[in-house]
């Protein structure tokens, strides 16, 4: 497959502040690429950097095969962009941004223009200093959905959208990977990025902590398991890749890590299961399996992988 | 809650980012004046030959018009009157002081962040005013107590309350301004007009020769004139300019009860669709500066048809004095005397180009820093097409205002002298000879956008200094070397004087490079 976006080893600092320590991040062609990491992680200078704004201080960058800093008008033709924090000229219209933006990137589509605007509810005919946040961000959205450009590189699009339209975002970004389009969706909003992307990178601190398909890294996580058990939950607690044990009576709690499922819960059988529920590992419990503790002991095989 | 609860944490908070530039201006202005008050004494040791400077200068209606009339013979009075045109930059200062700390901050959403905290709804524009009037006492005090130094009496104290309340009112009408629209920018304008207005009605009324014209009466810069500090002072007309000053900061603080982010005028719905014309960074680019730009060139048509009329009345004067004849040769080497009144109009206006030109050039790095360049970057535009355009405006905005200034100049002046037919082309090609000192003040921001962003608004200071320079150097008797670090100095003395092909050369050039400099560097940079 294609490589749409492919940076490595991409350095970045701003007077002593490293803002990107050694940066890796794969796009693929038609594939919705996560980009997730907590506030000031680096997600929005990777974007800078990507789109030419800012020059990187170490690594590589390509778009489209091409050096995103040389090439940025030439590389800008064929992608659409919505900045994380929205900024419309205070005495120009919404419609009137969405036409220079299209404008100015070379193409309209006067259909797809007036479809969204109409799913994303929004007036096009007030000005920039009116509209409210999620309003701010519908005009960029609309602007960059309506155009015809092979990527998207969304930044945060969904921060200020009531969850009416963060489905109708959902919806469109769904159409938009069925056209066979490329998306780089930088969130924070896990759900989000469970529910629309196919693979997705966890950076931190300006560097890429994990990354893979999402089935990939919920291989990474710990399934959590509540048990009612008929006997003692004798060595339950010494099994292999059991964590967090505790046990209240008949009642045992614990999580275990996916790939020591199947043994634990055949342990469990032998134990005599009178209930069970199990959580199903999710993005969230990996996010803050990274960010909750810095460095300490119990992530030591999750950081294997992640090299 | 109390309207007011807050306002002593505003204030702290208004010092505390306003640290080094409120100093700055406040203190340093304020000192000019006894500088001034010196040099005139070194230059005229003799109470003799300063009555006849003073009566020379009286006698010139083109002088009292754009200084003021004299009030007297004495150090002090000649101080008083030579610093006008300083004092009006002090007041501009208390009122843009007193905008960005309100409507500024309110457009910005920052006074919605504060405004949810325990603060009074009229608390930031208290705290603003407050800020403001304390800087006006501050610089008067400071007058005062220097002027008393170098020519002690009742005037150092009434000019010393004539720079308060100068710039007390400006900084009260500001205030009002900044209630009356949704925009810091208009509210601005507004401060700008106001200011520009009274100085205009001032100096079309001195210029008739008559000290009682109702035109500078009407006028807050001439009223508070006619204070005569040094010349008889009438201290009633603090007493009233106390008054109006408060009325008109009372108003300002009875409109601010009100919405946030509220105007007068509620916003109305615009077009849905683009024009054609805004397809392009430059499309774009005069879009959002159009307004700006029609008001600086409808501004220099007001100066020009009002002061090159001026100019007439002042010619007639002008030729009755010998003396003044041949004490203007000596300054400025002009032939034709009544010249000497459109060289000093178009002295000034080229350091108002200029600050048009830098007002552009600075737009391109506000739009920079509020995050409105990325998206239009991040689309198919070159870097270079879109800084270019704004060198446009910064570089061509100044070239039509000069331009307009030339042609209605022309035309009002030689109404009076020599005919339109005659006037037009001598005016509006010594307009156009200005412009080259223009190009390079405005040229060495634009090198600051592109290598040093975070500087530009150095250019303001720059503008200041070729200012002081200029209406200073000479009285101040600094060396040559110091005036000539104004590019303003370089300007040939037309209409009348010779045109020096080789300096206009030089700094155009070195306008062209700083231009070239600043595309060039920012090709090169971060943005943001």
């Amino acid at each position: 497959m294609e490589n749409i976006i492919e940076a490595s080893g991409l350095t970045k600092r701003f007077g002593a502040t490293r803002a990107l320590d050694g940066l890796d991040l794969t796009v693929r062609r038609g594939e919705v690429q996560g980009f997730l990491g907590p506030n000031g992680s680096g997600k929005s200078t990777t974007i800078r950097v990507l789109l030419g704004l800012l020059k990187a201080d170490g690594g590589t960058a390509t778009l489209f095969g091409g050096d995103p800093w040389t090439d940025a008008v030439a590389l800008h033709k064929r992608l659409a962009y919505v900045p994380g924090d929205v900024n419309l000229w205070p005495n120009l219209t919404g419609g009137e941004v969405i036409d220079l933006l299209a404008r100015l990137r070379g193409s309209t589509d006067a259909r797809r223009r007036a479809e969204l605007i109409e799913r994303f509810e929004l007036d096009p005919r007030k000005k920039g200093r009116t509209y409210s946040k999620g309003n701010r961000q519908k005009v960029a959205l609309v602007a960059a959905l309506a155009s015809d450009a092979e990527l998207l590189i969304l930044d945060e699009p969904t921060s200020g959208l009531d969850p009416l339209m963060e489905s109708v975002f959902q919806a469109c970004i769904n159409e938009e990977r069925q056209a066979g389009r490329t998306v780089l969706l930088s969130s924070h909003i896990l759900a989000e990025a469970e529910a629309l992307c196919d693979r997705v990178s966890i950076i931190r601190a300006g560097r890429t902590v994990e990354t893979g398909t999402l089935a990939e890294l919920r291989h990474l996580t710990r399934t959590s398991i509540w048990a009612d058990l008929a006997t003692s939950p004798d060595g339950l607690s010494q099994l292999p890749g059991v964590h967090d044990f505790t046990a209240e009576g008949s009642h045992v709690r614990f999580q275990v890590d996916t790939a020591h499922l199947d043994e634990a819960l055949r342990r469990l059988a032998t134990l005599g299961v009178r209930g069970l529920t199990s959580q199903p590992p999710t993005l969230e419990e990996l996010f803050l399996r990274h960010y909750q503790s810095d460095g300490q002991s119990g992530d030591a095989d999750a950081e294997k992988v992640s090299r | 809650m109390n309207a007011l609860t807050g306002t002593w944490s505003l204030t702290r908070l208004i010092l505390r980012r306003d640290r080094v530039i409120l100093p700055l201006w406040a203190v340093l202005i304020a000192l000019f004046p006894a500088a001034v008050a010196g040099s005139f004494q070194n230059l005229y040791p003799d109470p003799r030959a300063l009555a006849e400077f003073a009566a020379s200068m009286q006698a010139s209606p083109s002088i009292t018009g754009f200084y003021g009339p004299i009030f007297g013979t004495s150090i002090g009075a000649l101080t008083t009157w030579r610093s006008g045109v300083l004092l009006v930059i002090a007041a501009l200062a208390a009122g843009l002081t007193v905008i960005r700390h309100t409507r500024a901050e309110e457009e910005q959403g920052r006074r919605e962040l504060l405004g949810a905290t325990v603060v009074g709804r009229q608390a930031p524009l208290a705290a603003a005013l407050l800020v403001a009037g304390a800087a006006s006492v501050l610089m008067g005090l400071i007058v005062a107590a220097s002027m008393n130094g170098v020519a002690p009496g009742a005037g150092a104290v009434a000019f010393g309350v004539q720079v308060a309340l100068l710039c007390g009112f400006f900084a009260a009408v500001a205030g009002l301004a900044a209630q009356l629209t949704q925009s810091a920018r208009t509210a601005r304008w507004i401060l700008g007009a106001v200011l520009g207005g009274s100085f205009l009605l001032r100096a079309a009324g001195d210029a008739t020769g008559n000290p009682d014209a109702v035109l500078s009466w009407i006028s807050p810069i001439g009223f508070l004139q006619r204070m005569r500090p040094y010349g008889g002072e009438r201290w009633w007309i603090a007493g009233v300019a106390v008054l109006v000053t408060l009325a008109v900061a009372a108003t300002a603080y009875k409109m601010s009860e009100r919405d946030i982010d509220a105007g007068l005028v509620a916003p109305r719905p615009g077009a849905p669709r683009a024009s054609r014309l805004l397809s392009t960074p430059l499309g774009l680019a005069w879009r959002l500066q159009r307004g700006s730009l029609i008001g600086w060139l409808v501004g220099f048509a007001v100066i020009a048809a009002v002061l090159g009329s001026a100019a007439t009345t002042a010619s007639s004067a002008l030729e009755e004095s010998d003396q003044l004849a041949e004490l203007f040769a000596r300054l400025g080497g002009g032939t034709v005397l009544s010249d000497m009144f459109m060289v000093t109009l178009i002295a000034i206006a080229g350091i108002a180009a200029a600050a048009q030109g830098i007002q552009a050039a600075i737009r391109a790095r506000s739009e920079e820093t509020a995050g409105r360049v990325e998206p239009i970057l991040a689309a198919a535009v070159g870097r270079t097409r879109w800084s270019a355009g704004y060198a446009l405006f910064a570089l061509g905005g100044p070239a039509l205002s000069m331009i307009v200034l030339g042609v209605v100049g022309g035309l009002s002046y030689g109404a009076g002298s020599g005919g339109a037919g005659k006037q037009v082309p001598r005016i509006l090609g010594a307009a156009l000879a200005a412009l080259p000192a223009v190009w390079l003040t405005v040229a060495i921001v634009l090198a600051l956008f592109g290598l040093l962003p975070r500087l530009v608004g150095l250019g303001w200071v720059l503008l200041v200094t070729f200012l002081l320079l200029g209406q200073l150097g000479a009285i101040l008797q600094l060396s040559q070397w110091a005036l000539d670090l104004s590019p303003f100095t370089h300007i040939p003395h037309l209409p009348g004087g010779t045109m020096t092909w080789t300096a206009v050369g030089w700094l155009t050039s070195a306008a062209a490079v700083l231009t070239a400099a600043g595309l060039w560097g920012f090709r090169r940079r971060d943005i943001g």
